[in-house]
């Protein structure tokens, strides 16, 4: 007889899953703790913080949407970046955005919509509860990461604003301040940085806006306070520190377009068919890895979003 | 001890220990520092600026020579040109290894459809025939007209460096644009003395003539 049993628990249901993940570093964090507890010197959460002077996001909400991939480490989503406002190597946002002040912020939102107008990013922040989404970011010089997202759908933020039938696209920008972002200060892209989606883009449920990253207030070198996510696209796509979110009616020129439009595109969806003119987008290296992998088209999220693009020469509008 | 053996025994190993002294770095942080969160890419960066360095610093020699009267420094060209070699050849080898997982279909499609890669392999192919004849005894084989028309391939291969670099990067293309008028300027310097050498000749061939 064969004898074939399914186990009542999944490991996965036993433990969530982001401190089965983390389990190592409360282990470090037990040992750090009996040998505070030991010396007399005890800092409660402190060893097991990212980031001790960071605010702890509380009350995030898993979501389906999420890989169960391993995470990329906190020190690898926060010293390897591409933000070209502090600088051009990928050590430098990290290295300066201590010039950026996050906090107080607004954004203002204008164009085709019903609801026109400034906000306060705190206000932003009580409209929506935040989740935890880990997704996998996929640049466009071929490497990539898995990091675990804090914010919202971006849907439902866009839904506030009552867009109009003439709002076919959305643009967002980047702060412009010379002062808070030094790397401003060399033409290196025309800024402010400006980034854009169709709206059923805008719209779909994978595409958010995060306010931080592994349970904690967004970094400053990772687009603080708030930033766009798109997962299935270049990371390039998602524009950050924003300030000023659009509604319009044609396609708005994203600033790697403007820079190099024959590398750049407007869509910029992960595809592993289409070749950058100058390196091949068949394979990526995972950060942490050695060998490169294969790119998966969508970056993995093709059943979920490829129904946007049905009909289109991703060739033509890469 | 004489100019040359002053050169020889005691400035030559201090080159050779300097030379080493990349290679070492990325040995010393692979083991006991840290090579940042993408080590392939600073692997490929570090060795990659390496050769190329070594390139420019061996094509520096020559003038250098002509402007200070100093030969011995003739006894530099050789290894400076193989450590170009050895970090070209480390450079090449974590892309073949680490990037196309020792496939070489893979390496020939990039060198056939890109043109930054076209331009990097070409110069490390080139520097393979001048690497197997640095030898003395390869030198005697060719005869020191032939071996040293061979070797001008060191000027195509430090051309090649400089264009992969400059094809390559993103945005910023300052740093291959300086790399290119280096060689430049070497490359210029070359095609000077050979100009000026060809009017100098030509009268003192005539003074030597009636001699022969």
């Amino acid at each position: 007889m064969l004898m074939k049993s399914t186990p009542d628990l999944r490991e996965s249901e036993v433990t969530p899953r982001d401190l089965y993940l983390r389990r190592r570093e409360f282990i470090g964090a037990a040992g750090v703790a009996a040998a505070a507890l030991a010396t007399g010197v005890v800092t409660p959460g402190a060893a097991e913080a990212q980031n001790p002077s960071a605010q702890k996001l509380a009350n995030l909400k898993k979501s389906s949407f999420s890989t169960t991939e391993t995470m990329n480490s906190y020190r690898d989503v926060t010293t390897y970046n591409n933000f070209y406002e502090f600088g051009l190597d990928k050590g430098d946002p990290a290295r300066h955005a201590h010039a950026l002040k996050p906090r107080p912020w607004s954004i203002k939102v204008e164009g085709e919509c019903a609801k026109p107008g400034t906000y306060n990013l705190e206000d932003i922040l009580k409209w929506f509860p935040l989740e935890e989404r880990i997704y996998r970011m996929r640049c466009v010089e071929a490497w990539s990461m898995v990091i675990p997202w804090n914010g919202f759908p971006l849907a439902d933020f866009v839904k506030r604003f009552e867009p109009t039938s003439k709002a076919k696209y959305i643009e967002m920008r980047t702060l412009l301040d010379l002062r808070q972002m030094p790397g401003q200060t060399e033409p290196a892209l025309v800024w402010p940085y400006r980034e854009g989606l169709r709206m059923d883009e805008a719209l779909h449920p994978l595409a958010m806006l995060a306010v931080g990253l592994y349970g904690e207030v967004l970094p400053n070198q990772n687009g603080a306070p708030i930033r766009l996510v798109v997962p299935w696209k270049y990371g390039f796509k998602g524009v950050k520190s924003i300030v000023s979110v659009k509604f319009v009616e044609k396609e708005p020129l994203n600033t790697w377009q403007q820079t190099r439009a024959d590398e750049y595109g407007f869509y910029a969806n992960v595809n592993p068919d289409v070749d950058h003119p100058r390196w091949t987008q068949k394979t990526e290296r995972r950060i942490g890895e050695f060998f490169r992998r294969k790119t998966l088209p969508f970056n993995g999220y093709g059943d979920q979003v490829a129904s946007l693009y049905a009909g289109m020469d991703l060739r033509k509008f890469y | 001890m004489t100019q040359t053996q002053i050169v020889r025994r005691i400035v030559k190993p201090l080159v050779f220990l300097a030379a080493l002294q990349p290679a070492a770095w990325l040995v010393y942080n692979a083991f006991w520092g840290d090579l940042g969160v993408n080590p392939v890419e600073t692997i490929t960066n570090h060795t990659g600026i390496w050769c190329l360095r070594f390139l420019v610093l061996t094509l520096l020699i020559t003038p250098l020579r002509w402007a200070t009267g100093f030969n011995p420094l003739t006894l530099f060209r050789r290894p400076i040109g193989l450590f170009a070699f050895f970090y070209g050849t480390l450079h090449f080898m974590t892309y073949f290894v680490l990037d196309h997982s020792l496939v070489f279909d893979g390496v020939w499609e990039d060198v056939v459809k890109r043109p930054y890669i076209t331009a990097g392999f070409t110069a490390f192919v080139l520097m393979i025939p001048l690497a197997l004849t640095s030898t003395t005894g390869w030198i005697r084989r060719l005869g020191g007209r032939n071996w040293n028309l061979l070797h001008r391939l060191v000027y195509v291969s430090a051309l090649g460096g400089a264009l992969h670099y400059f094809w390559k990067v993103k945005l910023d293309t300052t740093n291959p644009i300086y790399y290119f008028a280096i060689v430049g300027v070497l490359l210029a310097a070359r095609v000077w003395k050979a100009a000026t050498k060809k009017r100098a000749v030509a009268p003192a061939a005539a003074r030597v003539a009636p001699q022969a």
